[in-house]
């Protein structure tokens, strides 16, 4: 039997996930919502980073949904005992590649292990050689002669597979969209391959393309080999590499979700009361501001490690424990992180009470806080917008650098962060064990990377000034 | 001007008593002495003598607030908030939990800071002004377009990917420099030319692109296009009446950070071990010494202030427009 865990940051996300969906529903009505999004749409940067974030998102949901096995027990009177493990879907569907742990490190696609080892001989003497791998390149019968035509040959029909799967989802989606625009398909397919849409459907399947075949390489190969190499303790690295990504997701977008009602409703406040609550509001985000960040943040982590570790009676597992650190350490960070959007609002508030509409509906005798909900918070909305996507990717880069202070998430938990940090000091090994940091560095890069994009497009599509 | 100045500082006090109540609160009501003695000394075998002498040997076996068994002043002055939290607005930094002079250290440690961040600074300037300067001079076309994408790459690259990989490239592979250490004097010179370069290198992408902004905003105002109306080449407009305006923003943000270069760069500092107040304070979180921890916050937050208050002088330094009152 399955029991389905709810971790606090799982819940968070769902509610996150279904906040996102039903605004999406919202704006779709709104033509002043609609707007600015089909700018977005019709960005090809924007909708070609959109598809690489999704592929990131998906990890992340799958990583979200956790849940705990029962152990196999008789004769306790009928007590049901579940497993102290949590893993995920992610982890369902990667259990091969999960469970087959090495001694320690392998380079990537190998077939021996990086060090030597004392091995008995049939005939009885001991050598040093380098060990065959439990799992990278284990169905090689002579890996100095297969191993490079099996990667060759596995790659290729990887990558066919890959295409035809693309060919077919492609062909769908063509038809779908010539059925909506009411054309031919063979029209739409021209207008698409001439780059004549509307939006870039071009582009977008390019993209698609490229994520296809990767994946599909991915699942073939990892299959067989460590595509990324295994770390100390003989765990595959592209494994921890994916279950990094919720990680980094979250810490991406939690934390400046967790402060944004305070940052929202204090910047307005102060910009359109004025007065005492005006003092206050600046007081509050002056303080907080005039700490340097990060020893804000290593005070509150340290003060939360000495409750974590006197209180041990409150976390009833470790997944929990770690869970629940994660979830603090983006409450810390959007302590310090919400100052900047608050003042921000704060001007523009001040901005917008001049203006004709809020004394006309002054005039009108309309309450304030009405005033605010109703006149002022719609207006300030692509202010906020803009600042939650482009805050993101600053967050994720922060995380790396706070789990290498120790101050991070939790060191049994999978991150970037915690990848660098571990990897960082076997620089030094001849020769270098290089791709646990690569693989962290890459896979950041490339969310990093297509989050800024994707922001410049969101902000290009937002902000009035921009707006031709 | 003077009593601008004075207003200003006092401004600051409140603030920083708010800085101070922060972390007294989360050092010592969030978590008890007790418990910090216990995350010490370990956390299993640990008697409640060795608390108590822990306690006592750091100062830490006072009551919180107010000490109901003194008299006089004594009843507000011997306690862990006068003691440990008042003493710092005068600097007075007492001893690390592990019993070292805390502003002897600072003293000593902020030196290597220094010598690194002020370099860094003004080479990191001087480069990103002239890149920004390029891909405006050349704006609209692809060596433009291409240099904001490669600035969006490079701004998206780990900071710890510049450390690491300039560390191994030009530190392992050519030889060149020592991949980490300090020297006193003249020595240290060739232990500071790799965290230089790639503080700079590192700052490339997100600088330059800010700046760039800067200058085409300067570009679109009404002076420029006088200038160019009247038929100055382009290269004069950038030099003479873009680059000084643009300035104010560009001085403006650097003038709020100079007091910061005091405590250094936290991961620069102990990727390179370089002796400062960066690694000091990275040492101090890891061996968990709230003494210095708490120091540090303070400082931190009373050279914000300083560099909020410089900020504003220097716009009436550079934009006689702005007069303070």
């Amino acid at each position: 039997m399955i029991k389905p865990i709810l971790l606090w940051t799982d819940a968070l996300v769902f509610i996150l996930v279904t906040t996102i969906i039903l605004s999406a529903l919202y704006a779709r009505k709104k033509e002043h919502l609609r707007a600015p999004w089909r700018q977005v749409i019709r960005s090809r940067i924007g909708m070609a980073t959109m598809i690489v974030l999704m592929v990131y998102v998906c990890i992340g949901l799958l990583d979200s949904m956790h849940y705990q096995r029962e152990i196999n027990n008789n004769g306790n009177g009928g007590e049901i005992h579940y497993s102290a493990e949590v893993p995920s879907l992610l982890d369902y569907f990667m259990t091969p590649i999960r469970e087959t742990e090495e001694k320690t490190y392998s380079a990537p696609f190998a077939s021996h292990a990086y060090s030597r080892e004392t091995v008995q001989l049939d005939n009885g003497e001991q050598a040093r050689i380098y060990p065959r791998l439990k799992h990278g390149g284990a169905h090689l019968a002579d890996p100095e002669r297969d191993w490079f035509t099996d990667v060759i040959g596995k790659s290729a029909s990887a990558i066919m597979q890959g295409l035809l799967l693309w060919t077919v989802v492609v062909l769908l989606l063509v038809a779908w969209i010539a059925a909506r625009q009411s054309r031919s398909f063979a029209e739409m397919l021209q207008m698409i391959i001439k780059g004549r849409s509307d939006i870039p459907w071009r582009t977008m399947f390019v993209t698609l393309g490229l994520v296809i075949v990767l994946v599909v390489w991915c699942a073939t190969l990892g299959s067989k080999y460590h595509i990324l190499g295994t770390d100390k303790v003989g765990q595959d690295v592209f494994y921890q590499a994916l279950k990094s990504v919720r990680t980094g997701l979250i810490i991406g977008t939690l934390t400046t979700l967790v402060m944004l009602p305070f940052a929202v409703m204090l910047g307005i406040m102060a910009g359109y009361l004025r007065g005492w609550v005006d003092d206050v509001v600046q007081y509050l985000y002056t303080t907080l501001n005039s700490i340097p960040g990060v020893l804000l943040i290593a005070a509150a982590v340290l003060m939360m490690q000495v409750y974590i570790a006197t209180h041990p009676e409150l976390f009833n597992n470790n997944a929990a424990a770690a869970d629940l650190r994660l979830l603090f350490l983006c409450l810390i960070l959007g302590i310090t992180s919400w100052t900047g959007l608050c003042r921000m609002l704060r001007g523009e508030a001040m901005k917008l009470r001049e203006m004709d509409y809020i004394e006309a509906a002054v005039a009108f005798g309309v309450k304030k806080n009405k005033i605010i909900t109703r006149h002022i918070l719609p207006n300030v909305m692509h202010i906020v917008m803009i600042s939650i996507v482009l805050d993101f990717s600053g967050l994720v880069l922060a995380e790396a650098v706070l789990s290498y202070v120790g101050v991070g998430v939790d060191p049994t938990m999978y991150s970037w962060g915690n990848m660098i940090n571990g990897a960082r000091l076997e620089m030094a090994r001849e020769p270098m064990v290089w791709w646990s940091l690569l693989a962290a560095f890459i896979f950041m890069f490339v969310l990093v990377l297509a989050a800024n994009l994707f922001s410049d497009a969101v902000r290009d599509a937002f902000d009035p000034r921009l707006r031709k | 001007m003077f009593a601008y100045i004075i207003r200003r500082v006092l401004y600051g006090i409140p603030i920083l008593i708010g800085v101070n109540l922060i972390t007294f609160v989360l050092f010592f009501v969030v978590n008890s002495p007790d418990d910090m003695a216990r995350m010490q000394l370990g956390m299993k075998h640990v008697t409640q003598e060795g608390i108590e002498k822990w306690k006592v040997e750091r100062g830490y076996d006072k009551p919180l607030l107010v000490n109901t068994q003194s008299d006089g002043v004594a009843v507000l002055t011997d306690t862990i908030f006068y003691e440990k939290s008042v003493k710092l607005f005068v600097f007075d930094f007492g001893r690390s939990d592990s019993g070292r002079d805390i502003a002897y250290d600072i003293g000593q440690r902020m030196w290597p800071s220094l010598a690194i961040a002020v370099p860094n600074l003004i080479i990191g300037l001087l480069a990103y002004i002239t890149f920004a300067l390029l891909v405006a001079f050349f704006r609209g076309t692809y060596l433009d377009v291409w240099g904001v994408v490669l600035c969006v790459v490079l701004m998206s690259v780990s900071g710890m990917f510049y450390i690491i990989g300039g560390q191994y490239l030009v530190g392992k592979l050519l030889h060149l420099v020592p991949v980490s250490g300090y020297d006193v004097g003249y020595d240290a010179i060739k232990f500071l030319i790799l965290p230089v370069l790639i503080g700079v290198v590192g700052g490339i992408g997100g600088s330059t692109r800010w700046y760039r902004t800067i200058f085409l905003e300067e570009m679109g105002k009404d002076y420029v296009r006088t200038a160019r109306a009247k038929g100055m080449a382009e290269l004069s407009v950038l030099f003479k009446h873009v680059l000084k305006n643009a300035m104010i923003p560009i001085l403006t943000g650097v003038v709020v950070v100079l007091p910061l270069l005091f405590m250094g760069s936290l991961i620069t500092e102990s990727f390179f071990g370089i002796p400062g107040l960066g690694s000091y304070t990275i040492d101090a979180i890891q061996r968990q010494d709230f003494a210095i921890v708490r120091a540090m916050v303070f400082l931190g937050s009373v050279l914000y202030i300083l560099g909020l208050i410089l900020t504003d002088l220097s716009y009436t330094l550079v934009d006689p427009r702005i007069r303070l009152s």
